[in-house]
């Protein structure tokens, strides 16, 4: 076992983790933040996206020992329990979810895609919403989404 | 939780790491883990120690001099793709680097680990093949360099060997009146490519006076395409025959046919790719 510190959403942990538990599990099982995925634990499909340290990454690719000292933003750690961001409204707005399994990594995405570029597009639009996949939506909904909200964060 | 259990080993010098996997057992480095840890949660291979490169500030330097740019293996792919003086200094691994995998994958992955991996499919391998690059490598007996023509051996196989690391890779510039790009054929952005290219091309007094073409997809490392670019060399940018270079460029080589494509479509996708990435590189160079 390994002794690590990472501050989740804001909140400082101190961990024992086996170093082959990646930090996704970390995540769900050792704090309780169901709300980051897991579609298929080997970074294709996107669904279990985070932030550290201010970088969008796949929390599935990284093992939890790794993140010892980092700062991580789950889905839980963007809005408070009573309000929406602008990228979790426009998602509502354009249907942007139906089953909703894709759409933690995808709002955190949308989220880290705006910050680093906040007009993007539409191919950086759909550049930089590749790393994402959704079974259900058929992307339109999604990629409409993410033009919404890059429109309500700049006004 | 799906990898097998590891002893989990963090060094703070080339040294330390170096002998830390000089120990026994199977050991392996672990860099921006984007390629070992899906091949560890499929159970394809299992390690008794991983050793973390991410805290040993000499991998993670950028240095640019007037003849070469010199990049450290741990620099992570977003950090170089940002990097406006390295991508000023060496233009083709900037823009290889838009086609690596998707921003948060450039967010972990790092440029040491590509070309370590040396995935025949991946851009940046390729890109040292063309520029001529060197690969500084550190061993319990030393330091020592290795030209990009002798690193890649096989398909995931490199002249590394097994208690080594790749320290930093120097890139050589080329200077004004240059041009580079890359092009590549796949499914979608993001993807592995199925073939693709990355080339650049010098003009001196209104003649191609340096030509580079990397091939990658075409064969079980990336690959040059020598006679391709004897055909272009000494040539008025004018009077390029595109056509000639692309068939030129693939004509011996037997890339393999798999679930993506089958060889003779990698060929002829392959031609034509070249054909663009050509005309690109020269436009590009005649613009200064
Ligand atoms: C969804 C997805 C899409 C991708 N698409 C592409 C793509 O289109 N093009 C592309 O090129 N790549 C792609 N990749 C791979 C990505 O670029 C990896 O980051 C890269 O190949 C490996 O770098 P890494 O730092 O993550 O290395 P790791 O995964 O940590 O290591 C890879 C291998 O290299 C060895 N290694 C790493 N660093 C060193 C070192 N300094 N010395 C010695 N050995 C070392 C490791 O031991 C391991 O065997 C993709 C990955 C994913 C998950
Ligand atoms: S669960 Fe991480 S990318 Fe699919
Ligand atoms: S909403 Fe079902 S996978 Fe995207």
């Amino acid at each position: 076992m390994a002794d690590i510190t990472i501050i989740v959403n804001g909140t400082v942990h101190q961990l024992s983790v086996e170093p082959r538990k990646i930090l996704a599990d970390v995540l769900r099982e050792d704090l309780g933040l169901t709300g980051t995925h897991l579609g298929c634990e080997h970074g294709v499909c996107g669904a279990c996206t985070v932030i550290v340290d201010g970088d969008a990454v796949r929390s599935c690719l990284q093992f939890g020992v790794q993140a010892d000292g980092a700062s991580v933003t789950t889905i839980e750690g963007l809005s408070s329990a009573d309000e929406l961001t602008a990228v979790q409204q426009a998602m509502a707005d354009h249907h942007g979810l139906q089953c909703g399994f894709c759409t933690p990594g995808m709002v955190v995405s949308i989220t880290a895609l705006l910050d680093a570029n906040p007009d993007p597009d539409d191919q950086q639009i759909r550049e930089g919403m590749s790393g994402n996949l959704c079974r259900c939506t058929g992307y339109q909904g999604i990629l409409r989404a993410v033009r919404q909200a890059a429109e309500a964060r700049s006004t | 939780m799906k990898p097998a259990a590891f002893d989990y080993v963090l060094p703070s010098s080339v040294e330390e790491a170096v002998s830390a996997l000089a120990g026994e057992g199977d050991r392996k480095v672990l860099a921006g883990g984007q390629s070992l840890i899906p091949v560890m949660a499929m159970r394809l291979v299992a390690f008794d120690e991983l050793i973390d490169l991410r805290a040993i500030d000499e991998l993670k330097r950028i240095e640019i001099t007037d003849d070469s740019a010199t990049v450290g293996a741990m620099v992570r792919q977003a950090t170089a793709e940002q990097h406006q003086e390295l991508c000023a200094a060496v233009p083709l691994l900037g823009q290889a680097l838009a086609h690596v995998g998707h921003f948060q994958i450039r967010n972990r992955g790092t440029i040491g680990g590509s070309i370590a991996h040396a995935d025949p499919a991946a851009e940046l391998p390729a890109v040292a093949l063309a520029l001529n690059a060197s690969m500084e490598v550190a061993g319990q007996s030393g330091r020592r360099t290795v030209t990009a023509a002798d690193f890649f051996e096989s398909t995931f196989t490199t002249a590394l060997a097994e208690n080594e690391i790749l320290t930093s890779i120097r890139f050589p510039i080329w200077g004004p009146q240059s041009g580079f790009a890359v092009e590549e054929i796949s499914r979608r952005h993001g993807d592995f490519a199925i073939v693709g290219t990355a080339c650049g091309v010098r003009i001196d007094n209104g003649a191609i006076a340096a030509a580079s073409i990397g091939l990658f997809g075409m064969g079980s490392t990336p690959l040059r395409a020598p006679d391709a670019e004897a055909l272009l060399i000494g040539t008025n940018p004018g009077d390029v025959d595109l056509g000639a270079i692309g068939t030129t460029a693939v004509g011996d080589l037997e890339p393999t046919s798999d679930v993506h494509a089958s060889s003779e479509y990698r060929k002829a996708v392959g031609a034509n790719v070249v054909a663009q990435a050509v005309t690109r590189a020269i436009e590009e160079a005649q613009r200064g």
